[in-house]
């Protein structure tokens, strides 16, 4: 029996570019064209990357050698007249506590949801629930904002006295009265926001916990929960980490809802639930259409130590990750 | 600690589609039963069925009984945590816990069971490896990741996590498939071993391993695609390899299948 590929009747070899089968330089145009342009547009983006940077730190030196106070340690932001003093204590410290805050709330809540619909509910349940969370991480953080604003604030304070009453002494959580449009409200607002997206990249990864490795728990005698605790959880580590971050980083970045949500100004509280204090993204939205020259290059100072935290815990994340990557499932 | 197994008129199910029809055995305790039989024949399923882990797959569902000794495993208020508890398990691609060392691979089951005393844990992970024959090679790093072993060595170490329990009935799906000759052989003498103490029951492809560890072999075979399987004959090995009183079973021993 002959088959196309047996070597008797082979059809004539095509002819080639310089006599050489294998060492010819035989570069196709599609090849050329697409890595001149995939090297083009790699170099053209690390180019605007570059100047965006140049353009950044040059109007920060100029603001930070302008700045006639500590910029690191002033409570207060003046970046206009003769005499600027400004700081960023304040953001940092608003920004710090309100994406702390927001993660103590959303992480556990987004991991709950995520493994119920994941390992809990029914396939009728948990694909509309996967697909309402995916929806809800689409919505604008405007809208967000405005909730906030005009319902979550109103309904808070009956939680600011319940927590007033059996807190209050640590001075975190005590509580004059008052709006509720506090540092705390801010970080509960960014939990609702950075919830969808945190619980969608957990079910994810837990959905792909291999089946093998379930089954081991199984076989011993696990229950559900036990699952979860030997097989699904260490897997998911990781992802849960990244998901976290992904969620830190909106979280960090927040612009919208934390102006429309907070009464801003420039002093640290000692409570949570005091209304007052900013955060680096609302800080510039709000000044920065009115400022001169030198106010804008204020802002963009305190924009850039918002981008150098925000690398920082993205390193810490990568470093977590890769001190357990010895026990992780990649290698089994 | 060993269970005889006395299964009848099983049949397993995923979701419309019956996979095995109608089954009935004995597996008789301290002994090996081999299951043997073309792809798709039902063997996998037919072994999952006997700790309960087929109903785990969606639309996974069984009729008819097995019982344990006096014990019916699919009777009402049998809980198959618990099932699965006295009859264990081994796959067949060694899935040790990836995040787990190799002492808390073996331990997982015990701590899962009930509180032990650290010397305790101890004396029995010993034991359970030395049981494995893997203790000389991973005495000196019980601290290391169970994943970074050898494939054979893993799944030593997942029979180790098996044993470790001390379960009625072991269950083993093709343990040696992604086995070298040599790992292999290393689990069929474990194999011998541990029939002293437990009852056995190995699914396997490969013919001289069936022939070499079982005690008794049971040949399932399935009229079509897409037909449940059936087990056509369980008998002696001996007599399954030199005399098999139906002509299907010889054919397929000797390779004249399909
Ligand atoms: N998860 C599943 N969902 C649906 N059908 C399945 C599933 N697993 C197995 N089946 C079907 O059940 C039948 C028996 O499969 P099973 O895996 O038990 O065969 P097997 O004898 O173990 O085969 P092999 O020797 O290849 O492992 C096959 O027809 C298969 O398609
Ligand atoms: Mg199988």
């Amino acid at each position: 029996m002959k088959t196309p590929s047996s070597t008797t009747d082979l059809p004539p070899l095509p002819p080639q570019h310089d006599g050489s089968a294998v060492s010819g330089k035989a570069v196709r145009p599609g090849d050329r064209i697409f890595l001149g342009l995939s090297r083009g547009s790699g170099i053209a983006l690390l180019a605007i990357m570059a100047a965006i940077a140049v353009f950044l730190t040059y109007r920060s030196v100029l603001a930070l050698s302008g700045d006639k106070a500590n910029f690191f340690t002033t409570l207060d932001w003046n970046a206009s007249g003769t005499d600027p003093k400004f700081g960023i204590a304040v953001l940092a410290f608003g920004t710090l506590v309100s994406s702390l805050v927001a993660m103590l709330i959303a992480v556990p809540v987004a991991v709950g949801i995520a493994l119920f619909i994941s390992h809990y509910a029914p396939r009728k349940l948990s694909a509309p629930l996967s697909y309402v969370i995916d929806l809800l991480a689409a919505v604008p953080s405007i809208i967000y904002g405005l909730w906030g604003a005009l319902f979550l604030v109103p309904h808070l304070s009956g939680l600011y006295s319940w927590l007033d009453d059996y807190l209050g002494w640590t001075g975190i959580f005590s509580y004059g009265g008052g709006a509720a449009r506090s540092l705390f409200t801010v970080g509960i607002l960014l939990a609702i926001m950075i919830l969808p997206i945190v619980t969608s990249v957990s079910r994810e990864v837990f959905l792909q916990v291999p089946k093998m490795h379930e089954e081991a728990a199984l076989a011993l005698g696990a229950t559900r929960w036990e699952v979860i605790r030997m097989s699904v959880l260490p897997f998911g580590r990781s992802g849960i980490i990244s998901a976290s971050m992904l969620g830190l980083g909106r979280a960090l970045g927040e612009t919208m809802a934390v102006a429309t949500v907070l009464s801003p100004s420039f002093l640290i509280n000692t409570s949570l639930l005091d209304p007052g204090g900013g955060t680096f993204a609302q800080n510039i939205a709000s000044k920065f259409s009115e400022a001169d020259q030198f106010g804008q290059d204020a802002l963009i100072a305190s924009g850039l130590v918002l981008f150098v935290i925000t690398l920082l815990v993205n390193g810490a994340a990568r470093l977590i990750i890769a001190r357990r990557k010895e026990y992780s499932g990649a290698a089994a | 600690m060993a269970k005889r197994i006395d299964v009848s008129g099983l049949s397993a199910y995923y979701g419309s589609h019956k996979a095995i029809d109608d089954i009935s055995m004995t597996v008789e305790p301290r002994s090996v039963t081999a299951f043997i039989g073309p792809s798709g024949c039902g063997k996998s399923t037919f072994l999952r069925t006997l700790n309960r882990m087929h109903e785990v797959t969606p639309g996974g569902r069984v009729e008819g009984k097995v019982m344990l000794d006096d014990e019916n495993l699919y009777g009402s208020g049998v809980d198959p945590v618990a099932v699965r508890r006295t009859v264990g398990m081994v796959f067949q691609r060694p899935n040790p816990f990836p995040t787990m060392s190799i002492f808390d691979n073996v331990a997982a089951g015990l701590r899962l069971n009930g509180s032990y005393k650290k010397s305790e844990l101890k004396d029995i992970v010993e034991r359970s490896l030395k049981g494995a024959n893997l203790w000389n090679e991973v005495k000196d790093r019980l601290n290391k990741p169970g994943s970074g072993l050898s494939g054979g060595q893993q799944q030593r170490l997942c029979i180790a996590r098996a044993i470790a329990v001390e379960p009625q009935v072991l269950l083993m799906d093709e343990p040696c498939s992604a086995l070298d000759p040599i790992s292999t052989l290393a689990i069929e003498d474990l194999i011998g071993e541990l029939k002293e103490r437990f009852t056995i029951v190995i699914v396997t492809h490969n013919m001289q391993q069936a022939a070499r560890v079982s005690d008794r072999t049971a040949f399932f075979n399935l009229a079509a695609v897409g037909q449940p399987g059936k087990l056509v004959e369980i008998d002696e090995t001996e007599r399954i390899f030199s005399n098999p009183s139906v002509q299907a079973t010889e054919d397929y021993i000797s390779g004249r299948f399909g």
